[in-house]
């Protein structure tokens, strides 16, 4: 990708300002389902389900309240007989006539989103590095099939996966294992890994490698104190793709997992209150899920723009 | 100091390697380039072999079969080629392919057409596009299946956000928008989360293709005093027709393989106006057990998301060559 673009035809003021208020719109448009998200997580239950949907409300933590605990009904008698509340949560839960009977299974499900995202990413990355390094330096036979390979298992659908991962975890022992998932987390994102590390590194002069290897660094050595250093914007920007895949993957973690490893995407559509969704709740979760993914699109927008970019137009 | 030390006997080792026969030296030096290629490159490939292959050939054995996953004790039969010559002549099955290529078709209309429209105008560069170009990429980034979940509830005939939209400009009650429950509306429900989510991705890539038309050949349309319009017709589009058609590509992979948002969105339903191929392949997987018949169905999308990938990579190579 280019960066310089064709400065010559400088557009005119006006249809630069016309672009402009077009993008903006379309902007402002598209982030509206994500506001009501956020809104929606700041509201009561009534306030959600309100008609016409409420634009203006009393912000409440009730949905973040829901969200990490369950809660059983009571009798009047029972609450009123109950010592004064703690905390913000108690005293509406208790508004509704019910009591909190324990945490909810949220956090944990959250906290396996967090070890398997990361763990699966750095594997990816670990051996998509050593791979891409191989490829991009060494006559490897095969190279072009072997690269073709590793891309193709990308184009199969996660379902068609899923069925004989389904059967082999079930034989290993690894079904609804946080190891199951990273393995397979890890071989899914190794191929998008080596494809575009491999991009990067060819992008490295070879001189600088060999100039080392000259002063008597053997290869590994100059792999990891030459290449290595050179690479950290696109290693930065592989990580960054690995993570948010395994981060908002559900096909798999649906079916493979049910209980102790199952993360929070095909949990979060689970959360119900009395008479079907919570909404509040389940927004709430919602939003606590994709603060991550904002912050790093906002934080890091220009590796990902590079990386998306090089990504597609290498392949 | 240690440095120091360390350089000194790198240099003594350079020294002794030059006088060592070549062999030897390598040896000495640690692992040749060979053995260091396959070591950098065989747990990658020991990982997808094991990961992905090996239950592949494992899925194309279980298609000749009638396994069923929730009975492991139950006898199993060679089928033959009984489970695909099922698969092609079954009505659901076409059906399935049919919402499948309706979704595809109509989702790749309105992102490149979107999106190259976005890519466009951004390409203006007017004040401040990069901040707005990074507010478009967000939808992209959040998880279909969570997001998906959600526009349930934006999809709510009486309380959600787009039905009081689309009712307030249209001036249709709120209460007839059934987008999730109408056989009518569900189909496009589906396209435009697509469209919401992934317009971005096109945008991006069309936009890459955009600035990578160098400027001299706009300066020599100048010269030659081409319209604007002729300006469009004949350079920009042609030239960056390359990348979105790399676009479109990837996006028919992806929405050919689209499971998670369907899954939540509609699951397939009202009855099965949007079953996509994925969903249809999970019920008979996962509820119906039929692990024989749903492998077979497994390996010809496979073969066919295969299949039409390559011939597409073939025409846009043609194209590229122009």
């Amino acid at each position: 990708m280019s960066a310089a673009a064709h400065s010559v035809v400088e557009p005119t003021p006006a249809s630069k300002r016309i672009a402009g208020a077009i993008i903006i719109l379309y902007a402002v448009v598209s982030m509206v389902p994500l506001f009501w998200i956020i809104a929606t997580s700041f509201k009561t239950p009534p306030d959600s389900i309100a008609y016409p949907p409420k634009l203006v409300f009393t912000p409440s933590i009730e949905g973040y309240c829901n969200l990490f605990t369950t809660r059983t009904r009571q009798t009047a008698e029972y609450i009123a007989s109950l010592p004064p509340p703690e905390n913000f949560c108690d005293e509406v839960t208790r508004k509704r006539n019910m009591v909190i009977a324990g945490p909810s299974n949220f956090l944990p499900r959250f906290v396996n989103s967090l070890i398997i995202a990361f763990g699966s990413t750095f594997c990816a990355v670990f051996l998509g590095t050593l791979a891409a390094y191989g490829f991009s330096r060494f006559k490897v036979p095969l190279a072009d099939d072997l690269l073709f390979f590793i891309l193709s298992t990308r184009m199969m659908p996660p379902i068609a996966v899923a069925i004989p991962i389904y059967l082999m975890y079930r034989e290993l022992g690894l079904s609804d294992t946080a190891l199951g998932m990273i393995l397979l987390y890890t071989a899914v994102n190794v191929s998008l890994a080596v494809w575009l590390l491999k991009g990067f590194i060819d992008e490295i002069p070879r001189e600088y490698e060999e100039a080392a290897m000259i002063d008597g660094y053997t290869r590994l050595q100059a792999f990891r104190k030459v290449v290595l250093p050179q690479a950290t914007t696109g290693i930065a920007a592989t990580a960054i793709f690995c993570l948010i895949f395994a981060w908002n993957e559900y096909a798999f973690a649906a079916l493979l997992t049910s209980g102790t490893a199952q993360t929070a995407p095909p949990f979060i559509p689970t959360i119900i209150g009395e008479g079907g969704q919570d909404w509040p709740a389940v927004a709430a979760g919602t939003t606590i899920f994709l603060v991550p993914i904002l912050v790093f699109t906002i934080l890091l927008r220009k590796q990902l723009l590079r990386g998306i970019t090089f990504g597609a137009v290498r392949k | 100091m240690t440095e120091t030390n360390a350089s000194l006997l790198d240099r003594a080792a350079q020294a002794a390697a030059r006088s060592t026969p070549e062999p030897v030296a390598r040896r000495v030096r640690g692992l040749s380039d060979k053995g260091v290629a396959w070591l950098f490159i065989a747990p990658t490939i020991v990982l997808l072999l094991a990961i992905n292959i090996f239950p592949l050939i494992w899925a194309i054995r279980l298609s000749f079969t009638n396994y069923r996953a929730n009975r492991p004790n139950a006898e199993v039969v060679n089928v033959g080629l009984d489970n695909y010559r099922r698969i092609l002549t079954d009505s659901d099955i076409w059906f399935a392919m049919q919402t499948t290529a309706h979704f595809v078709f109509w989702t790749i209309v309105l992102q490149t057409l979107i999106g190259f429209t976005l890519a466009w105008l951004i390409d203006r560069k007017f004040r401040g596009h990069a901040f707005w170009t990074t507010i478009i990429l967000v939808p992209m980034m959040l998880s279909p299946a969570v997001v998906g979940n959600f526009w349930r509830f934006l999809y709510e005939p009486q309380i959600g956000l787009f039905a009081y939209v689309v009712s307030f400009f249209s001036g249709i009650p709120p209460t007839d928008i059934q987008m999730l429950s109408s056989v009518r509306l569900a189909p496009w429900a589906i396209v435009i989360v697509d469209t919401w989510m992934w317009t971005p991705y096109v945008m991006l890539i069309c936009l890459a293709g955009l600035r990578s038309i160098p400027d001299y050949i706009y300066e020599a349309a100048e010269v030659d005093r081409a319209s604007n319009w002729r300006q469009f017709w004949s350079i920009t589009l042609p030239m960056a027709l390359p990348f979105i058609m790399l676009a479109v590509l990837f996006r028919g992979i992806e929405n050919f393989k689209m499971f998670d948002m369907v899954n939540l969105l509609t699951g397939g339903g009202p009855g099965s106006t949007t079953e996509v191929a994925s969903i249809t392949l999970k019920r008979e997987a996962f509820e119906k057990w039929r692990t024989g018949f749903s492998s077979a169905f497994a390996i010809i999308l496979f073969v066919a998301v295969f299949g039409l990938a390559n011939i597409y990579v073939k025409a846009l190579n043609r194209v590229k060559s122009r």
